[in-house]
């Protein structure tokens, strides 16, 4: 118990440092302590700080943890430690979405915002199109979740590679990188519009973590213990739509933060999503704040997308989880 | 305490209970059996409010069952299911937490739930797993740590599918005493059990099942009788009475199956 605290407090004050040395960082240097003089008397280097630094930590922070709170309610509600925010359909919808917009509507309407929209509401379709497949008799089923979350997930992918062979050459340059995500385009406006929704869509999730916990025994014992199955199922699936749509609108598809933070989580401190969902939403904050880092200044001036960076590190240690994984449970 | 009237429960055109009367006063203890598919884990479900009968009624404490909301329902019956698999690296401690789950409102746990859990622990001897990781303990150890759960949950129906499941035999007749003295403190116990002398050792009441009807009800002396043993489960039984009035119940093989070879014919 006290050993989660403290791990919570760790990351909680680990995340100021990393955003700091982020917006340091970068082809244009800042020593992160001299941040706060920088920003006080307006020295060289305030303009980079305010207008392009600030709103990309902050937003790759949001983007990170909405990611990772998403994925540890999706593997407690799936009972399973390999599932993905993506499971939901909700990440190829996004995908869907901008890709129909980039190639066939064009930059025409709504300016930069177009693409966003196309990908928030293309999430969101996609999900309550996942939920309504699943429902039968008026109950979703785990199962059946899964199942319909698999088959519109292909179904999306197919509708991506189509607009693929659609596009032409400059298309499918901003096609490519929205897909593989990136926080290139960050302003203070899209944090204005990505923080709300990340706040009530995390507040959502977060009031789901005890009845999280019973679900863990099995939907069944959950409904003994008194949980009401639907609605918390009903509950996780929305806020995870609300929170990822708007993550994935904001910085494109990210791949492996929603999987890999809740292990690591995990194995630092246990299973209570009390502990888990919180030090999710850190963990991812920090993690991504990190990879973009990494991402812009790993090959100045060119810069990678993030999703490729998070998905070289993920692979390999989801492999290594994997392999963990077999061990501990299986021959525990 | 419960009362079912003519319940019935149909799975497309299959019914897998039917025809049930039960009035369970408080106080009492019940054991189920019957062959495998013969309905109790239904039947007991039905009775937690998870299924919904196709026929009939189920009250609890005189009210309709589907009136209760699933939280007023867990702090008044708990369920021990066979099948368990927690995927997460709970403690075993955290497991038997959350049957306090029902009591808590939304607040944190505080000292007395710990208390109640930990006394819960120790009732089935699982006090020291308490630290270990759930996912890592045997099938008789998770047994007796959901056991402990059960039990913090503090219901007044228990209702048990297999609790005897993978224990030996020193848990196994440990876990129907504690079952009994449940029982004796006023509250209910219904438990499915395959171990017909276990039951008959400490049934109060009996209900026997057949492809989901009840053919026999009463004091285990009553039910278990040879004729009816071999009704329900299609092979002879003997019974012996023991000089201290306990019953020995014993499947023999019927000419009907084969001594040689059952395996495979079965299997085909």
């Amino acid at each position: 118990m006290k050993n989660r605290a403290r791990i919570l407090c760790i990351l909680g004050s680990l995340l100021p440092i990393s955003l700091c040395v982020a917006a340091g960082v970068g082809a244009y240097q800042i020593l992160p302590w001299r941040i706060p003089i920088v920003l006080l008397f307006r020295e060289d280097g305030f303009d980079v700080l305010i207008y392009v630094r600030f709103p990309r930590v902050i937003l790759s922070a949001i983007v990170g943890s909405v990611l990772a709170i998403s994925g540890a309610t999706l593997q407690g509600i799936f009972r399973n430690p390999l599932a993905d925010p993506g499971l939901i359909g909700v990440t190829a919808g996004a995908g869907l979405g901008a890709a129909v917009w980039i190639v066939l509507i064009g930059s025409g309407f709504f300016g930069i915002w177009g693409v966003p929209i196309a990908a928030f509401t293309g999430g969101v379709i996609v999900t309550i199109a996942v939920w309504k497949i699943a429902q039968t008799q008026g109950q979703v089923l785990t199962v059946t979740l899964l199942l319909a979350g698999i088959a519109l997930n292909s179904f999306a992918g197919a509708g991506i590679g189509l607009m693929t062979f659609l596009a032409d050459e400059e298309q499918l340059r901003s096609l490519t990188f929205w897909l593989l995500g990136g926080f290139g385009g960050a302003t203070w406006r899209v944090v204005a519009v990505t923080l709300p929704v990340a706040i009530v869509g995390g507040f959502v999730l977060f009031r789901l973590a005890r009845a999280l916990n019973a679900m863990s025994l099995g939907e069944s014992e959950a409904y003994h213990l008194g949980v009401s199955t639907e609605s918390l199922k009903r509950w996780a699936v929305f806020g995870v739509a609300l929170t990822v749509g708007a993550a994935v609108s904001a910085a494109g598809g990210i791949g492996f933060v929603g999987l890999v933070v809740p292990h690591l989580i995990r194995l630092m401190g246990g299973a209570d999503h009390r502990y888990v969902l919180p030090g999710s939403a850190l963990g991812g904050a920090i993690l991504l704040v990190l990879a973009d880092l990494f991402a812009r200044t790993v090959a100045i001036p060119a810069e990678l997308p993030v999703g490729v960076i998070t998905a070289l590190l993920g692979g390999p240690f989801f492999l290594w989880l994997l392999m963990r994984f077999k061990k501990e449970v299986v021959y525990g | 305490m419960v009362e079912l009237v003519a319940v019935g429960y149909r799975i497309g055109h299959k019914w897998i209970v039917r025809d049930i009367d039960l009035k369970i006063e408080a106080g009492q203890f019940w054991i189920l059996v019957g062959p495998n598919g013969a309905g109790k884990t239904t039947l007991l479900r039905l009775i937690s409010g998870e299924l919904s009968p196709t026929t009939g009624r189920i009250r609890l404490f005189g009210e309709s069952i589907d009136k209760y909301s699933p939280q007023e329902l867990a702090r008044q019956r708990a369920y021990l299911q066979q099948k368990r698999d927690v995927n997460f690296p709970f403690r075993a401690s955290e497991i038997v937490l959350l049957g306090r789950h029902p009591h808590l409102n939304g607040a944190r746990e505080c000292p007395t739930d710990f208390t109640i859990a930990e006394e819960a622990m120790k009732k089935v001897q699982s006090e020291m797993f308490a630290e270990r990781l759930y996912p890592t303990l045997s099938g008789g150890e998770a047994s007796r740590v959901d056991l402990a759960r059960i039990l913090a949950q503090k219901p007044e129906l228990f209702l048990l599918d297999e609790p005897t499941n993978h224990l030996d035999p020193r848990h196994q007749v440990q876990i129907l005493h504690l079952c009994q003295s449940i029982a004796q403190s006023g509250k209910s116990v219904i438990a499915a059990v395959h171990d017909l002398n276990l039951a008959s050792m400490y049934a109060e009441h009996v209900l026997m099942l057949r492809q989901g009807i009840p053919i026999a009800v009463g004091p285990p002396a009553l039910v278990l009788t040879p004729q009816q043993l071999e009704t329900a489960y299609d092979v002879p039984f003997e019974v012996m009475r023991l000089s201290s009035g306990r019953l020995v119940v014993l499947p023999l093989l019927s000419d009907s199956i084969p001594k040689t070879g059952t395996l495979k014919s079965v299997s085909n």
